[in-house]
């Protein structure tokens, strides 16, 4: 088993989103690439801001979405037309307006589920143990104070140096995250 | 401008939640509701009258799974009783909580954010409560499970071209949807209050619910399109399960449910009779939680306005109904309209149309729309008669169709009222566990709310 890095970032706590903002910006430009930010409510633009642009879910609701769509559908073909064909009033085998109430919700069903299941599992979720849970004040990044992490990961980290750069930031606090 | 008219849109621009808020006090105000220890004396004793009510519906069922459905009132012609009743106007009931968390949220509604959490539960538990109906229903409701298509021994599949068959897909669809929504509103403020206990266990279980959610500004970015997403989904589907409730009568020719009309005034009955719980579950728990600074009198306005739209497109589709028997020239369908105003129900027809129409037209006046004391009467005014609406439709219209040879009465015995009040109480309970395990209101979406919440490019 490779030997893990003791120390996996240092973290920074920001009293205003604002601030958490303008710090990440500040420190994806600087060159820190590998950085992550906590925040107790959804910000606008801040995952912009530390360089992330890809959003799969998407598109793993589109081909959830596709597929229930297609698997009710042919069910009710399948069903009704080759494996158990029954005269309904004289109505056809392939009766298509009738299935297309389960289609339809065929569709939603699988859809909704991908959209949850797929957020989880490209959000690595569940996850109990996260190393950012060791700093004590991180517990306040569920009520009102905002964190900004480079990890130990990155290129350009150094213990000394990057903590230095977020002192520069002016955040409340500065601490290592030990892995 | 004159006077009354400034108060008005001083109401409609007014904050959504009370000025003087930060993300702390909005955080421990929600999370106290749940995590003070014990609960109150009143709490015990309401969920104490809950949970007996639930006992009586376990045992009304246990006695219909010992004697079937002949312990109800249905009988031939009326075969669809209390049960499709009961059923309609729950499932009804929910239609509000989506609204509120998925129509809304696309039309960027922020007031919604106070209401939405607990509107979702409610629609989970109503729902729940719906589904027992059509299930014990079925005359052998262990049999139940037959209405899903599943490979069996028996080579037999289900029949795809009846409205009942789509009804089983909408409704179960619907409950999956509202409780992954439901839950994954859930899961940031989980973490709320695995971060707010001070209870070991707690901590862990809160932590575990949570999923171990830590706020990363990459989660919250796929977090915010899944939800986007999940509502712009929810939005389709919540209409389409009342349309296919709908169709259960639509499709079918007895005079009375034979008419193209149901679908949008089902709809639009729905979240008419959900709007009117809603009101009537938020009225006690802002007073009792004092959360009157999240659930303004705003709230109660806007949703007293819904209300009152959703209720004139019921009593369009009254009057339209009313219409279509009198023109549509079947001699059937005027017989319907006749019976319904002069037969034997015709006392609760009026009270239909009092309680659904006439009562609900006093939400014009502004001072009423502001009172929770009148909003919450009429809220239950309004209830009574959705659920006399779909009496009409179920019973009146069964009850003396086209032969008079197979007309009868229905009458319903101990067992359905005791059925119908014990899923009141079963309802009831439900919230009761909810408000104290759980935070009744969307804590980050509050958070949102707030102005220290803007972030300047």
């Amino acid at each position: 088993m490779a030997k893990r890095d003791p120390i996996y970032g240092v973290m920074a706590e920001f009293d205003s989103a604002q601030a958490l903002v303008d710090a990440a910006r500040t420190t994806h430009e600087a060159g820190y690439k590998k950085i992550d930010a906590y925040s107790p409510f959804p910000i606008d633009g801040l995952a912009e801001e530390i360089g992330f642009h890809h959003d799969e879910v998407p598109l793993v609701v589109l081909i959830g979405g596709i597929v229930g769509g297609l698997s009710g559908y042919l069910m009710q073909w399948w069903i009704s037309v080759v494996d158990y064909p029954l005269n309904i009033g004289g109505k056809p085998y392939h009766s298509w307006p009738a299935f297309i109430v389960i289609t339809f919700e065929m569709t939603i069903l699988f859809a909704g589920i991908s959209a949850v299941f797929g957020m989880l599992a490209l959000n690595g979720l569940p996850m109990p143990y996260h190393p950012v849970f060791n700093v004590p004040r991180f517990s306040s990044a569920s009520k009102d104070r905002f964190f900004l992490i480079v990890f130990s990961s990155d290129k350009k980290y150094d213990a000394v140096e990057t903590r230095k750069f977020l002192e520069a930031l002016a955040p409340r606090s500065v601490s290592e995250v030990p892995s | 401008m004159p006077e009354q008219y400034k108060a008005a849109t001083d109401l409609d621009r007014a904050p959504v939640i009370e000025p003087g808020h930060t993300f702390g006090t909005v955080t421990e105000k929600i999370s106290a509701i749940v995590l003070t220890r014990p609960a109150s004396n009143g709490w015990f004793i309401g969920f104490g009258i809950c949970f007996m009510a639930t006992m009586m519906l376990l045992y009304a069922l246990g006695y219909l799974f010992l004697k079937g459905i002949g312990i109800w009132g249905v009988t031939i012609p009326i075969g669809w009783g209390f049960a499709i009743v009961n059923f309609v106007w729950w499932i009804g009931i929910g239609h509000a909580g989506t609204l509120i968390s998925a129509i809304l949220l696309l039309l960027r509604q922020s007031w919604r954010n106070s209401i939405n959490r607990f509107a979702e539960a409610m629609t989970l538990f109503a729902v729940a409560c719906a589904g027992i109906f059509p299930a014990v229903h079925v005359g052998r409701p262990w049999l139940a499970y037959w209405l899903f298509p599943y490979p069996n021994t028996m080579r037999v599949w289900p029949q795809f071209r009846s409205p009942l068959m789509w009804d089983v897909f909408a409704v179960s669809t619907y409950a999956t949807i509202s409780a992954l929504f439901w839950f994954i509103g859930l899961i940031p403020d989980l973490a709320t209050l695995r971060d707010r206990t001070e209870n070991p266990v707690l901590k862990v279980i809160y932590g575990m619910l949570s999923f171990g959610w830590r706020g990363s500004a990459r989660h919250w970015h796929r977090y915010e399109t899944a939800y986007l997403l999940l509502a712009g989904l929810a939005t389709p589907l919540v209409l389409s399960v009342h349309t296919v409730v709908s169709f259960d009568f639509a499709i079918g020719i007895v005079p009375g449910w034979h008419t193209t009309i149901f679908p949008p005034y089902f709809v639009a009955g729905a979240i008419y009779s959900g709007f009117a719980m809603v009101l009537m579950l938020a009225i006690p728990i802002r007073k009792i939680y004092g959360l009157e600074d999240f659930i303004t009198e705003r709230h109660l306005q806007n949703s007293a306005k819904v209300m009152l739209a959703t209720g004139l497109i019921v009593a369009y589709g009254y009057g339209i109904e009313a219409f279509m028997g009198w023109y549509g020239g079947d001699r059937y369908d005027a017989f319907t309209l006749w019976n319904r105003l002069h037969g034997p129900y015709a006392p609760w027809y009026l009270s239909l149309l009092a309680c659904n129409i006439f009562i609900p037209q006093v939400l014009w006046i502004r001072r009423l729309r502001t009172s929770p004391v009148a909003l919450f009467f009429i809220s239950g005014v309004i209830l009574t008669g959705m659920w006399l609406e779909r009496f009409i439709i179920v019973v009146v219209s069964l009850h003396r169709d086209f032969l008079n040879s197979s007309w009868g009465m229905y009458y319903p015995t101990r067992w359905d009222f005791m059925t119908f009040f014990g899923t009141i109480g079963m309802f009831l309970m439900l919230m009761f566990l909810f408000l104290r395990i759980l935070p009744a209101i969307s804590i980050f979406e509050m958070r949102t709310l707030l102005p220290e919440a803007e972030v300047k490019e």
